[in-house]
């Protein structure tokens, strides 16, 4: 069985060892990793591990090994968003997330494989190569932040920051048997996260427990006035871990079990909701019926702005450069080769989404719907506290099952994409488990209220054993 | 008399202003102050494009911007939002340009200018924020350049897009319609018209209703002159030659004076213009009564008040006011010297030598200008010799007080000394008479009285042997 360590147990190994031996213990292992998790490790994590042990850096991560997603921007360590458009691309500046983890003491380990772009739901268009479930080798770990959900379930790292655009922390931590945290949009700052969709992605952290998300929020979380979209708001993450859920109101909604939803899926996630009753809480079935159009609306928004967003990547001022007789074609070569097919067919879709003749017709018209998704969100939760539903309709898929039907891969994302169009904060947690593989449930709280989502995933996980199972060791 | 416009000429303006006395660049904390430095040293992530930064509204322009609408009697949106242009060029880092579309700070606006028959009011359409991009800089010549070089320094920099109606009938009033907008921009302190590239012009003008034709790359107001002369021209002939005028842009080739078609599809470029997610929608009309009470005095009410206040010459006050600097310089000379007097010598005779020089008003100290007219209303020197004065100052540097003695200009003293002298003899007679009837005493009154006249710059005996010379004459 792999060994999963949290952040409370990373501390007294650092007590009874150095932080040194705890980073380099997790070097190791990644050195022998075979599920391609990490796309790259990084030299220095040493040095920083023993700066902490002469005394150099204290901090509420002092020792904490974390590995983090290839799109969040790292001073001195190669950041490419798994592309080979940005192969060489060393960022000069910290994203802000990674500012606070290094003041707070954390090591940065590697940076962990992801999607091309972060777009994808199973890690396989990575340049590198996919990432392997440690569950099961033959199945993806879910994407986009597969690599950052990997690692921690194969026990390569004890935590990990992702990036969730419309599922890409809450899917693979799903798929990966983790917890995994998409806070409300607005709560971190997005400087230096390399945008695929800037209007609905946030970082997110990923754990093996939910005391370690609440640890990695009480951090990370916060305002930042480099990023013009993040709120200026107080609040402790760790004080919500109370195992108390007596007069909890869940809703369920019914549109989160829709067609070609796996049995497993759906049975181990009304377990989960009989639990909570059990536990205290009441729930009831709730409508949310522009669930079904949430994503065309998705999707036409976030392609919209990827093919603005990743115009910059021409080969002029950083990373991989093609041949061309003049700049143009340089450009346009650069693009050719540097891209993959995924992030081609969203650049384009986007590109003709925002085409005139066309702009109406799709990109305002998913704005509109995005509008009446929201709507759903307000109302639903004016009447409960907090949402429940499967994660995912299913548990991860085999590597090459989907990857040439994008259409069906898309169709993956329906109950997380609603999410982010209303901006709200969702958590994912192990809920059991469906043909031998993990099973997420989604708890979906109010704007800002990630309190009471940490504290239903916290009880949650008090009073199951879900999370107490591990993957065996891959060799 | 009313101009005709006999060829029916519509020319409307998009000024292009940089905000270069901003201190920092529009979306990041780079130094605006570039000009003499190295290039690609004013850059950071954000203004570099560099993935993963995030654009923050600098607050100061936002305000500069009001402060131009307001000067331009325009009205201030209730909030403002900014877009993204989205086409790729090597010098825009992001492959899009951050900019107002449907929601600009000012718009419906008006300028008065002095037109072909008199005052004429100019509408603006709009006047919106946005950033400049970088430099290109071709290694060689254009035609063989072995390379370009990006120079970065001026990308994010403030832009003012001020968008005329196409009220202008002539080149002439387009010139004067420059002339008043760059005074106006003068007297709000927002920009420093001297460094390049601080105001751009595209034009776009009509004839005989027909098609309109943008021109772009013109530099300068004298450019832009020549530019609409030689397209005016071109469009009358066309169309007598039995042509038709199509939609298009031209290029002004500044060395040749010729617009040149530039056979791109311009008018069909699609910019995919959306919301740019990254900076949330400002409410400004809000803040526009307090700018609008701290507006400067601008140059139509300067002029007024300096035909109230000074009494001079419309001519005068127009080409007092048109700049700030000679205004202030003006008023400074008139607080110490007879305003009337002081409004010709700087109006006329100044600004004439500087003019021919090529040179500001900042290259003449007020105080000596002051001298200088003392030195002629005190009839020390001849007008003329106040010319080369102040030809002297311009030309070889030095003191009014050194060069008048240096030249000898000052040798008027003695046509003083002998007009006193003829003034005192005719305006005493009796003194007169009892000096030649022998009252030797009766000559010290009337050297008293010359020098009374010449207030006591005359040397007495000087004056004493001159009146005896005289008065030996006369009998
Ligand atoms: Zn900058």
């Amino acid at each position: 069985m792999v060994t999963w360590t949290d952040i409370s147990g990373i501390k007294q190994k650092i007590a009874e060892s150095s932080a040194e031996e705890v980073t380099a213990s997790y070097l190791e292992k990644i050195g022998k990793s075979c599920i391609n998790g990490f796309v790259r490790t990084w030299d220095r994590a040493l040095e920083v591990a023993k700066a902490i042990d002469a005394g150099d850096q204290e901090g509420p991560l002092a020792g904490v090994p974390i590995a983090i997603k290839d799109n969040i921007s790292t001073t001195g360590l190669s950041t490419t968003c798994s592309s080979k458009i940005l192969q060489g691309y060393v960022p000069p500046y910290d994203a802000h997330v990674i500012g606070k983890l290094r003041d707070a003491g954390a090591v940065i380990l590697g940076k962990t494989n992801m999607d091309e772009f972060a777009m994808g739901t199973s890690t396989e268009s990575s340049y590198y190569g996919a990432t392997l479930n440690p569950w099961d080798t033959d199945r993806v770990p879910g994407g986009s932040s597969g690599g950052s959900a990997a690692v921690v379930a194969a026990g390569e790292a004890p935590v990990s920051l992702g990036s969730d655009t419309g599922g890409s922390v809450r899917c693979p931590a799903a798929f990966c048997g983790v917890v995994g945290l998409k806070p409300t949009y607005g709560c971190i700052s997005r400087y230096g996260l390399i945008s695929y969709a800037n209007s609905l992605e946030q970082i997110g952290p990923l754990a093996t427990c939910v005391a370690d998300i609440a640890a990695l929020m009480d951090v990370i979380a916060g305002h930042d006035h480099r990023d013009s979209t993040s709120i200026n708001r107080e609040n402790n993450y760790s004080e919500a871990l109370k195992d108390d859920v007596n007069g909890l109101k869940i809703g369920v909604p019914e549109e989160y079990f829709g067609e070609g939803i796996d049995e497993g899926v759906e049975k181990a996630v009304w377990d989960a909701i009989g639990k909570y009753e059990d536990m205290g809480a009441s729930w009831k079935k709730i409508s949310m019926p522009h669930t079904k159009y949430a994503l065309a609306s998705y999707y036409i928004i976030a392609m919209s702005e990827a093919s603005s967003n990743l115009a910059r990547f021409d080969g002029t001022r950083y990373g991989f450069r093609a041949d061309g007789d003049n700049w143009h074609v340089m450009a346009s070569n650069t693009r050719a080769e540097g891209f993959g097919d995924e992030v081609k067919r969203r650049i384009l879709l986007g590109t003709y989404a925002l085409s005139a003749g066309y702009h109406d017709r799709y990109y305002l018209k998913a704005l509109k719907v995005r509008t009446l998704v929201k709507q759903d969100f307000d109302r639903a939760l004016s009447e409960v506290d907090v949402l429940m539903g499967p994660t995912m309709p299913t548990p991860a898929f085999k590597i090459g099952e989907k990857i040439d039907d994008p259409l069906s891969l898309y169709l993956a994302d329906v109950n997380t994409v609603p999410v982010n169009l209303a901006g709200v904060p969702s958590i994912s947690v192990p809920c059991g488990f469906s043909e031998g593989m993990p099973v997420g449930l989604q708890i979906i709280g109010k704007h800002f209220d990630e309190n009471t989502i940490i504290r239903a995933a916290y009880s949650f996980e008090q009073n199951t054993a879900h999370h107490t199972r591990r993957p065996r060791e891959v060799v | 008399m009313v101009y005709e416009n006999p060829d029916g000429v519509k020319i409307g303006l998009e000024v292009h202003v940089q905000l270069n006395k901003l201190k920092t660049k529009l979306f990041c904390g780079c130094s605006t102050d570039y000009h003499n430095d190295e290039p690609n040293t004013h850059v950071c992530p954000v203004c570099l494009g560099l993935p993963g930064s995030l654009p923050v509204i600098n607050e100061r322009a936002v305000e500069f911007a009001i402060r131009i609408g307001l000067a331009l009697s325009c009205e201030i949106v209730e909030q403002t939002q900014f877009h993204r242009k989205n086409y790729y060029y090597p010098d825009l880092p992001k492959g899009f340009q951050t900019t107002q579309y449907d929601y600009p700070i000012a718009s419906k606006g008006k300028v008065i200018i002095e037109g072909e028959d008199g005052e004429r009011v100019i509408r603006i359409t709009r006047a919106h924020m946005e950033e400049d991009p970088g430099r290109l800089q071709h290694i060689g010549t254009i035609e063989k350049s072995k390379g370009t070089l990006i120079n970065y320094n001026r990308s994010g920099m403030t832009l003012i897009e001020i968008v005329s109606e196409p009220d202008m009938r002539s080149p002439k009033e387009a010139r004067r319609y420059l002339d008043k907008l760059r005074s106006i921009l003068d007297y709000l302190d927002v920009f420093n018209g001297d460094l390049e590239g601080a105001m751009r012009v595209d034009a776009n003008v009509s004839v005989f209703g027909g098609e309109r034709v943008e021109i772009k790359n013109i530099s300068s107001f004298k450019g832009a002159e020549r530019a609409l002369l030689y397209e005016i021209m071109r469009q009358k002939n066309h169309v007598r030659r039995g042509g038709e005028i199509v939609m298009e842009t031209r290029h002004f080739d500044e060395a040749r004076g010729v617009t040149i078609s530039m056979r791109t599809k311009e008018a069909e470029h699609d910019y995919r213009y959306f919301p740019e997610p990254d900076l949330v929608p400002l409410r400004v009309a809000e803040r526009a009564p307090e700018i609008q009470k701290a507006l400067p005095e601008l140059p139509d009410a300067r002029r007024e008040r300096f035909l109230r206040q000074y009494e001079m010459s419309n001519m005068h006050a127009r080409a007092l006011t048109n700049e700030i600097k000679v205004a202030d310089f003006y008023e400074d000379v008139a607080g110490k010297v007879n305003p009337k007097d002081a409004a010709v010598w700087v109006a006329d005779i100044l600004r004439g030598e500087l003019n021919y020089r090529d040179l500001g008003i900042d290259a003449f100290a007020a105080k000596d200008i002051v001298t200088i007219i003392e030195l002629v209303t005190e009839n020390r020197i001849t007008e003329q010799s106040g010319v080369e004065v102040i030809r002297t100052i311009l030309d070889h540097g030095g003191k009014p007080q050194d060069i008048v003695k240096d030249k000898g200009l000052l040798k008027v003293e003695d046509d003083i000394v002998a007009k006193a002298v003829k003034e005192a003899i005719a305006e005493n007679p009796e003194a007169v008479t009892d000096y030649l009837g022998g009252k030797e005493k009766s000559l010290n009154f009337v050297v008293g009285k010359v020098m009374q006249k010449t207030k006591g710059r005359a040397d007495a005996r000087e004056v004493r042997e001159r009146l005896v010379k005289d008065l030996n004459d006369q009998s």
